[in-house]
């Protein structure tokens, strides 16, 4: 089985690969060059130590892996590949997991990258001849609340892609689903009364930071599993060819 | 093992109101080239997912290399190759990459994945380009890799969907040798769908005709032509024309019907019969025979006259 996996994470990196070496390579560098460059110039010694760093790695894994996880069978289809490859001995289980571990290793690489480069210009230009890093509580929360974000895209997208019929399709919705996550918690803070956002803002503030990062991290992780167990039982070869 | 590497009864799948395939029951020997004829939306393709367990049937029952489609169609994949009516090839790879990975899949060795790797596209004239991006390639240079990826594992059994369909004629008769003899050479059993029906009287050593779903016909193409043809024989030469030449002709219960113009006699025949006691009976009369020519239909002919009969 994890032969299995690896071969379809070696095909699936072969690919990406593939497509990044054309016109797309601008997409990571640019990503790159925000995360890892502009936004902690910008935030000087404050990146390092602000919890702000730690919903960035979340988020970006999460929009990465949304980069890449609409063509995982959606593009199958649309070019006509998947036919074969549901031929072949490949177990459902290896073909599906394949798919997904590649996504969250794209996301969460290029994330840990962009932070690890990240470190280079803050120490530069604030490092005052000390060294600046991550907490290491910040370093887990970051690993975690990543792998976390790039599971709750990779295991969504791969729901979404299996049923569409066009790559193009596939990202239309995935984009409007991470809207509506990116939007509602933000909208529906504002619309709460006034009264309870005081208390919100108080109860947050007062908060210990580790402990709302894990129960971010255990939520975030239930709602992922929750998803893969989905998208597991929605994978079947009959309605993949018949889509 | 039983001699039949497929096997179904009364195969049998709805889409809805439609029926793709219609109480379908087939046996296909070991070692052929079996070919599968039909027009477009015949049920062939339908027929390829049934046997390897991509589609649950709604009626009967496949057996395909001893195995059940429904129960074990893991083990069919497994010991099967399939090139469906898209090449499935991935485009962005190199030719190389995309049979490495197929290697990967059939979890051949580092060695022998190469060493066949090689094998196949020397094999196939392919090798000199085989680090080239797929999506550079011509038509017929991705059907030839495609069949290369299909016998990259040594299927006992390989299932081509109409493997020259868009290909120009020169292609496609290039694409048909290389089948012919890699299919000789590796020893495997083809299941080959097409609606190109003189592939199929050069390639196949048994056909089936299927429409609607429905198996209208299956022999090999000679039985198939021999039971379908005009039932005629055409004699050219001299002294045909003699009274009791045409006579004795007239007499025999297997002739329908003898008609002389000029040089030539034209029998017509009861059935399939042997048509030597005819050709010894003119000789023997004294005529002078130059040309002996028996009618044979087609298997384009054949196809037609079982779409025309069932239409």
């Amino acid at each position: 089985m994890i032969n299995d996996i690896l071969t379809v994470m070696w095909k699936e990196i072969k690919e990406i690969l593939a497509y990044l070496s054309g016109r797309s390579k601008l997409s990571p560098m640019i990503f790159v060059g925000v995360f890892g460059i502009f936004l902690p110039l910008q935030m000087g010694k404050t990146w390092v130590e602000s919890p702000m760093v730690l919903v960035y790695s979340g988020w970006a894994a999460l929009f990465l892996v949304n980069s890449i996880i609409a063509d995982s069978f959606a593009g199958e289809r649309e070019r006509y590949t998947l036919e074969t490859l549901l031929a072949s001995r490949l177990s459902d289980r290896a073909i599906l997991f394949g798919k997904i571990w590649v996504a969250m290793a794209y996301g969460c690489g290029m994330t840990w990258l962009s932070l690890s480069i990240a470190l280079v210009p803050v120490n530069l230009m604030y490092g005052q001849g000390g060294l600046l890093l991550y907490p290491f509580t910040a370093g887990l929360g970051i690993a975690g609340l990543s792998l976390a974000g790039a599971g709750l895209a990779a295991s969504a997208g791969v729901l979404i892609s299996l049923r569409a019929a066009t790559v193009r399709q596939a990202q239309q919705t995935l984009s409007i689903t991470t809207m509506l996550l990116l939007f509602v918690p933000v909208f529906g803070v504002q619309a709460l009364p006034s009264g309870w956002k005081a208390r919100l803002v108080e109860a947050l503030t007062a908060a210990d930071i580790t402990r709302v990062v894990i129960i971010a991290i255990g939520l975030l992780a239930v709602l992922d599993i929750g998803l893969l167990a989905i998208a597991m039982a929605r994978f079947r070869r009959a309605r993949l060819i018949l889509n | 093992m039983n001699d039949f590497i497929i096997r179904t009864d009364n195969l049998t799948r709805n889409f809805g109101s439609l029926r793709a395939v219609d109480h379908l029951s087939l046996e296909v020997p070991r070692g052929i080239i079996f070919g599968f004829l039909g027009p477009n939306g015949a049920g062939k393709t339908t027929t390829i997912r049934l046997l390897l367990g991509l589609l649950e049937p709604t009626e009967g029952h496949a057996r395909v290399l001893g195995f059940d489609s429904r129960t074990l169609a893991d083990k069919i994949r497994r010991h099967s190759g399939a090139l469906f009516e898209h090449s499935g090839l991935y485009e962005r790879l190199s030719a190389e990459d995309n049979l490495e990975f197929y290697g990967r899949i059939w979890r051949l060795g580092t060695k022998e994945r190469r060493a066949r790797i090689k094998e196949l596209l020397t094999h196939l004239r392919l090798w000199e380009r085989r680090k080239e991006k797929v999506k550079t390639w011509s038509r017929g240079m991705k059907q030839k890799l495609a069949v290369a990826r299909t016998l990259l594992h040594r299927p006992s059994l390989v299932f081509l969907d109409e493997p020259t369909s868009g290909l120009d004629p020169m292609a496609a008769a290039a694409l048909r040798d290389d089948l012919a003899a890699l299919a000789a050479h590796e020893g495997v059993t083809v299941f080959l769908t097409t609606h190109n029906l003189a592939e199929a009287e050069k390639l196949c050593g048994l056909v089936g005709v299927i429409r609607q779903g429905q198996l209208l016909a299956v022999g090999s193409p000679d039985e198939l032509q021999t039971s379908r043809s005009a039932r005629r024989l055409e004699i050219i030469g001299r002294g045909l024309g003699r009274e009791k030449l045409l006579a004795s002709l007239r007499a025999r219960p297997e002739i329908a019907a003898v008609e002389q113009q000029n040089n030539r006699l034209v029998v017509e025949l009861n059935g399939t019969v042997d048509t030597a006691p005819i050709v010894n009976l003119v000789v023997n009369s004294g005529a002078e025979v130059e040309e002996v020519h028996k009618e044979t239909a087609s298997l384009e002919e054949v196809f037609l006259t079982l779409m025309e009969e069932e239409g």
